[in-house]
């Protein structure tokens, strides 16, 4: 059972820290591209946050699984069907329109889950979401502030922000996937439960949009598959440019 | 006897801390980690530190410098560990911190709502120029009346 236990923590630490880690290499991509030096400076300080608490989740995922892994092996010696973040995390950057919508609908996201993670019997686990939703409330206030000055901005930003509302919109779902060991998890209070998450986030994402003066956009197909390991092309090109030198170099030290 | 190990114990325990008061925050040098706040438990054999942000870069100096101050000290045998909970906040700043905070140009942080206080001036007529500055924990201020640009520990 405790064996059992370990291998759905294990599994539910990797799905938290690899949306993380891989939104934040995402977000890195943007270090002195961003429109403004304030945005660079923002943007790098997001992602900065978000390396952080991948950090200390794949750390503990290493932990709990026991066979001698850490983060740092965790993050550069998988491949791309071995990550099991959401497909929203590694598509990519766009122009700033994209990156700050796709950042609103992670926070909108990530606040309530970590807010629900914070009050789990799992003590570390409980710990490492108590600092980060100090962190991912910022996010959603930056993000969210972002979205309504874009959407409500001019015809160029408004119709930018539609177009990435209508690309990123068939992704949402894939965030709220709970495979079987989560719902364990859910029945043993240590995670929320993801569809108990929805309804909130549906009234925030609603609430936000409409002050930004956008519409949802119609039914589309949504695509799921990165919590069971298939993701788009997107990722192995991330991981190619992240894990490029602690492959040549497995070993490096500095 | 019992009263001579405790008071032995309190020395150690006061020394450990004058120790830990001459390691500077990395970034802003001008507070110790004990200004900062960050330090959360002294005992005999162990010191406890809890990081600021979840991924603020300066965590692993901070305990590199420690280890080396304790080293430096003679005291090779007091451990270090990293404790998350309960999250650090910015109310754990002290008030020499405030203090300090000030008097290096870099406006402390508040937990009343409005603006920052200027810290050359004291001028509150001020505006957030960008809630991100040059470290994570610092957003960007300009003063209405003196003009300047000033850093403001933000409230985390």
């Amino acid at each position: 059972m405790a064996v059992e236990n370990n291998q759905n923590l294990f599994s539910a630490l990797i799905q938290l820290g690899d949306d993380a880690l891989i939104l934040s290499q995402r977000l890195c991509e943007w270090s002195g591209h961003a429109p403004t030096l304030e945005l660079d400076i923002s943007l790098s300080n997001l992602a900065l946050d978000l390396v952080g608490q991948a950090t200390l989740l794949l750390n503990y995922a290493g932990e709990v699984e026991g066979t001698g892994r850490n983060g740092d092996t965790l993050a550069y010696r998988r491949d791309h069907n071995e990550f099991r973040n959401c497909l929203i995390v590694e598509q990519p950057n766009g122009d700033f329109g994209q990156t700050v919508l796709r950042h609103f609908f992670y926070s909108a996201y990530a606040l309530p889950m970590y807010q629900g993670l914070a009050k789990s019997t799992d003590e570390h686990l409980a710990a490492i979401a108590e600092k980060a939703i100090k962190e991912l409330r910022y996010h959603f206030e930056y993000s969210s502030g972002w979205v309504i000055r874009l959407g409500d901005g001019t015809e160029e930003s408004r119709t930018r922000m539609l177009k990435a509302l209508d690309w990123l919109w068939r992704f949402i779902d894939d965030m709220f996937v709970e495979d079987a060991a989560w719902s364990d998890l859910v029945d043993a209070n240590v995670v929320p439960s993801r569809k108990g998450l929805r309804e909130e986030f549906d009234a925030t994402v609603l609430d936000v949009l409409s002050r930004a003066g956008l519409e949802l956009p119609a039914q589309v197909w949504p695509i799921t598959g990165g919590r069971e390991g298939r993701h788009s092309e997107h990722l192995s090109l991330l991981l190619a440019e992240m894990q490029v030198l602690s492959r040549a170099h497995p070993e490096a030290a500095w | 006897m019992v009263g001579s190990a405790s008071t032995d114990l309190a020395v150690k325990e006061a020394q450990l801390r004058a120790v830990l008061a001459g390691v500077p925050d990395p970034e802003i040098p001008v507070l110790s980690i004990v200004d900062l706040g960050i330090v959360r438990e002294v005992s005999d054999d162990c010191v406890a530190l809890t990081p600021t942000y979840s991924g603020c870069p300066a965590t692993h100096v901070i305990e590199l410098a420690t280890r080396e101050a304790l080293d430096r000290a003679g005291f090779e045998n007091v451990s270090i560990k990293i404790v998350l909970s309960p999250a650090w906040s910015t109310s754990m700043i002290s008030e020499a911190g405030h203090k300090k905070l000030r008097e290096y140009g870099i406006s402390p942080p508040v937990d009343r709502p409005g603006p920052a206080e200027c810290p050359r001036c004291s001028s509150q007529r001020t505006q957030e120029v960008s809630r991100f500055g040059s470290t994570p924990c610092k957003a960007l201020w300009r003063c209405g009346d003196c003009q300047e640009p000033f850093d403001h520990f933000k409230c985390h």
